[in-house]
């Protein structure tokens, strides 16, 4: 891997973060012989996210199609903004007309909204869950506070910007927005997922390097694999 | 060449349920949806969502279990429609159905089950080996007053080929179990909620308390087996209930319309009542319907 020397100094200053089951330790087994185990590779994939291209113009095209019309969002609430979801799913706005499902597994989801501010702590969990989701997976940004940290733009303990850390396809702008903005988001998500732009997943694996860096500056106490599978 | 146009039929038979499995399901959730004063989703929204899950771009394994899981559940289910003869006089609709097949569907209806426990606790998640030890445990005091209502009617017809329970049951309304055995019909009807698992019972998957149950790692592929394969079982099981009690069906019509109305029992049942707890659900299975059971037993002694 070519990126492994630049980031060696960010590896080694995480190491002391790691926690106690992470750490490589002997065990003894049932039959008395020692082992050695290393918890970050023995249990954890150690490969990194790979590019999946699309291959087929016009397969791909119908893929999408169903794809944007087949939305599984996350149930996962950072800030304020979760406060919105419900009402979306609820009668009065009903976004199940629209393909859009709430599902409670990051395995089985598409989409991840991360309504609101990201507090450092949470932004640790986000790109876990994140990592843990199965592409092609979009990413639908809620408030001004992911956009440029909003009224915690200079707090001392959330970020700014989101697209720093993973790949946003759709700001929905507002402060906070109505359960409407967010469904127009949606509307926007299908368009662009139709037109075959929302490629978040292969953008992350691209510029997987700068991404971690620039979480790895943010989360100081590191102490999971590099790449959540 | 006989056997190639069988396996014709077969599989012809078997996307006919399939299709039908997956709008019943569709047509389901807008009646609770509407029930719920919501709209609800498009009827062709599982075809989309089934498209979907078999073309996502990644999927991860956790080990030879975790493959054989789907596929398990999936021979579940698949193992019932051949062994199942699904309308009643046809040659090619009735499958693979034989002398004894009302055993082996009975058999099959836990075998899924097993193989999922199986691929589920190969996923590692806590919330799938809970589900999983709810759902066996569930299913077992399920069994018991469903069993109990077939081995009754095992006596009342002397057989334990499903053929000919329909056949005897042929010649008017009057003739249904439902009429000449109404005992071992409320057992086996109650039973049914359980196998179904909508609300009361639904605590296998119980959406907003332990995620998502055994299908928690499940995703893509994995997750669109399972998927297919519950459209396919929710029919079967429908079916095999149809049969049983309420007289087979002479043509898919009227396959279609009987399985709707035995499905809407346990969804009606599920938009009244709340969620039971596992005791709860194990002690209800235990009372009134394992009552039932033995109450149609006895009579037939």
């Amino acid at each position: 891997m070519t990126n492994d020397n630049k980031n060696t100094d960010i590896n080694k200053n995480h190491k002391k973060f790691l926690h106690e089951e992470n750490k490589i330790r002997k065990v003894e087994a049932p039959d008395g012989s020692i082992i050695t185990v290393d918890p970050l590779n023995d249990y954890f994939l150690t490969d990194r996210p790979q590019v999946r291209e699309p291959k087929n113009k016009v397969v791909e095209k119908f893929l999408n199609w169903a794809r944007a019309e087949s939305l599984w969002v996350l149930g996962f609430g950072t800030g304020c903004g979760s406060i919105e979801i419900p009402p979306l799913v609820t009668p009065r706005f009903d976004a199940y007309r629209f393909g859009v499902q709430m599902r409670p597994t990051p395995r089985q989801s598409n989409v991840f909204i991360i309504s609101g501010y990201l507090a450092v702590k949470t932004l640790k969990r986000v790109i876990r869950t994140y990592e843990q989701m199965q592409g092609p997976k979009y990413v639908l940004a809620l408030g001004s506070c992911t956009i440029n940290g909003g009224m915690y733009w200079d707090s001392y303990n959330t970020i700014n910007r989101l697209d720093h850390f993973i790949p946003v396809d759709v700001y929905v702008a507002g402060c906070m927005p109505r359960p409407e903005a967010l469904l127009a988001g949606f509307m926007k998500l299908k368009e662009r997922i139709k037109a075959g732009r929302a490629e978040g997943a292969n953008e992350y694996a691209e510029k997987f390097d700068w991404y971690k860096e620039n979480q790895k500056k943010i989360i100081n106490d590191w102490n999971m694999p590099d790449y959540n599978w | 060449m006989d056997i190639v146009i069988k396996l014709f039929y077969v599989f012809l038979g078997l996307f006919i349920v399939l299709n039908w499995g997956m709008l019943m399901s569709a047509t389901m959730s807008k009646i609770v949806a509407r029930v719920a004063g919501r709209y609800g989703i498009p009827f062709y929204q599982p075809w989309i969502n089934l498209l979907k899950l078999y073309t996502l771009r990644d999927s991860i394994t956790h080990g030879v279990m975790f493959y054989l899981g789907p596929i398990f559940r999936m021979s579940g289910g698949v193992g019932i429609f051949l062994f199942m003869p699904m309308i009643f006089g046809s040659a090619y609709f009735s499958n693979f159905s034989f002398a004894g097949d009302l055993v082996l569907i009975l058999y099959f209806q836990f075998f899924g089950m097993l193989g999922m426990a199986l691929g589920a606790s190969e996923g590692g998640h806590p919330y799938s080996t809970i589900g999983v030890s709810r759902g066996l445990s569930q299913f077992t005091t399920i069994e018991l007053p469903m069993t109990l209502a077939v081995i009754s009617l095992a006596i009342q017809y002397n057989t334990l080929s499903i053929t000919d329970i329909v056949a005897a049951q042929q010649g008017g309304l009057m003739h249904w179990t439902l009429f000449t055995n109404p005992v071992a019909t409320i057992a086996a009807m109650l039973s049914l909620l359980g196998a179904f698992g909508h609300s009361p019972f639904n605590l296998v998957k119980a959406p907003n308390e332990i995620p998502i149950g055994p299908p928690t790692e499940y995703h893509s592929a994995f997750l669109g087996v399972l998927r297919t394969n519950a459209a396919i079982l929710h029919v079967v099981e429908a079916v095999l209930f149809m049969n049983l009690f309420f007289g087979g069906a002479g043509s898919w019509i009227e396959l279609i319309i009987k399985s709707f109305f035995i499905y809407f029992w346990s969804v009606f049942v599920g938009v009244v009542f709340p969620r039971f707890r596992i005791e709860q659900s194990v002690q209800w299975f235990l009372k009134i319907p394992l009552l039932f059971g033995v109450i149609a037993i006895i009579i037939y002694m």
